[in-house]
C-alpha cells in the first residue's frame, strides 16, 4: 500500500508543483505585460498588434 | 493578443474544472471500481496511472517534432513557442513515468531499477528532451538557438519507435500490455482522459507564459524605440 500511496502522492504533487510554478511566472509576466502597456500608454487593443506581429516573426 | 485571450480563457475557466472532474472520476475508477490484479495484487494500479504517464510524455514529444518540423519549415513563431511548451510538459510526464516505474517495480522485480531495454529506452528519451529544455533555458532566445533546438526536437523523437522495437529486439523484464479483463480496459481509459485533460491544461498554461513573454519583448521594443 505504502508503493501505491507513494505513486499516486508523487503524480498529484508534481502536477501541483509545475500548475503552481506556471501560474506564479504567469503572475508576473501579466503585470509586466501591464505595466509595459501603461507606460506605452496604448489600449490593449493596439497592444495586440505588437503581440501579434512578434508571435509570428522570428525569435531573433 | 486575440490568441492569448482565448486560450486564458480555456485554461483558466473550463480545464481546470474538466480537468479536476476527469481526475477525481480516475481515482474512483482507480480506487474503487478496478478489482485487485490477480497476481501482483493492489500494487498494480500504479500501472493506471504510469502508462497514460507514458502516452502522454510520448504526445507531448511528438507534438515537438511537428511543431519543430514547422518552425524549420516556415519559420512561424507560433510553431516555435508551441514546440517549446510540448517540450517542458511532455518533459514532467515522462519524469512522472520515472518516478511511478520503480515504486511499482520495487515490489514486483525487487529493484527499483533494472537495465531493461524498455526502461533505458525511457531515461534516453528524458536525458534527450532534458536537453532540449536546457538548450532552450541557456543558449536565450534567438533564432539560432531556436533552430538547434528544433533539429535535436525531430531528432529526439526517434527514441519513442525504438522504445517499442527495442522490446522485439531485446527480450526485456518490461511488462507488454496485451489482454486486460474489461474493468481495467474502463479504467485505463477512464484514466488516460484524465491525463489528456491534464495534458491539455498545462500546454495552454505554459503557452501563454510563452506567449506574454513575448509580448513583453515587443512591448519594450516599443518603449525603447518610443524614447
Amino acid at each position: 500500500m505504502s508503493y501505491l500511496f507513494a505513486a499516486f502522492s508523487i503524480v498529484w504533487i508534481v502536477i501541483f508543483l509545475y500548475v503552481l510554478s506556471i501560474s506564479r511566472r504567469q503572475r508576473e509576466l501579466s503585470r509586466e505585460v501591464e505595466m509595459l502597456r501603461q507606460l506605452v500608454g496604448q489600449q490593449p487593443t493596439d497592444t495586440s498588434s505588437a503581440s501579434t506581429a512578434s508571435a509570428g516573426g522570428n525569435s531573433s | 493578443m486575440k490568441q492569448v485571450t482565448s486560450s486564458s480563457h480555456l485554461s483558466d475557466t473550463i480545464l481546470p474544472w474538466l480537468t479536476g472532474a476527469a481526475m477525481l472520476a480516475a481515482l474512483a475508477m482507480v480506487f474503487v471500481y478496478v478489482p485487485n490484479e490477480r497476481v501482483q495484487g493492489e500494487v498494480q494500479r500504479i500501472f493506471y496511472f504510469h502508462l497514460p504517464s507514458a502516452w502522454m510524455a510520448f504526445l507531448g514529444f511528438f507534438i515537438v517534432a511537428g511543431a519543430s518540423a514547422a518552425f524549420l519549415w516556415q519559420g512561424k513563431r507560433a510553431a516555435d513557442l508551441l514546440a517549446q511548451a510540448a517540450a517542458e510538459v511532455g518533459m514532467v510526464f515522462c519524469s512522472l513515468v520515472l518516478l511511478t516505474g520503480p515504486l511499482w517495480a520495487r515490489p514486483i522485480w525487487g529493484v527499483w531499477w533494472t537495465w531493461d531495454p524498455r526502461l533505458t529506452m525511457t531515461l534516453v528519451l528524458w536525458l534527450i528532451y532534458a536537453a532540449y529544455v536546457l538548450l532552450r533555458v541557456f543558449a536565450g532566445d534567438n533564432e539560432t538557438a531556436a533552430r538547434y533546438a528544433a533539429v535535436l526536437g525531430i531528432i529526439g523523437v526517434i527514441d519513442i519507435p525504438l522504445l517499442y522495437i527495442a522490446i522485439r529486439l531485446w527480450r526485456g523484464i518490461h511488462p507488454k500490455v496485451e489482454q486486460m479483463a474489461p474493468e481495467m480496459a474502463w479504467t485505463l481509459l477512464v484514466c488516460t482522459g484524465a491525463f489528456v485533460c491534464v495534458f491539455t491544461w498545462l500546454l495552454q498554461l505554459r503557452l501563454r507564459s510563452l506567449q506574454l513573454r513575448d509580448e513583453i519583448r515587443a512591448l519594450r521594443q516599443h518603449v525603447v524605440a518610443a524614447s
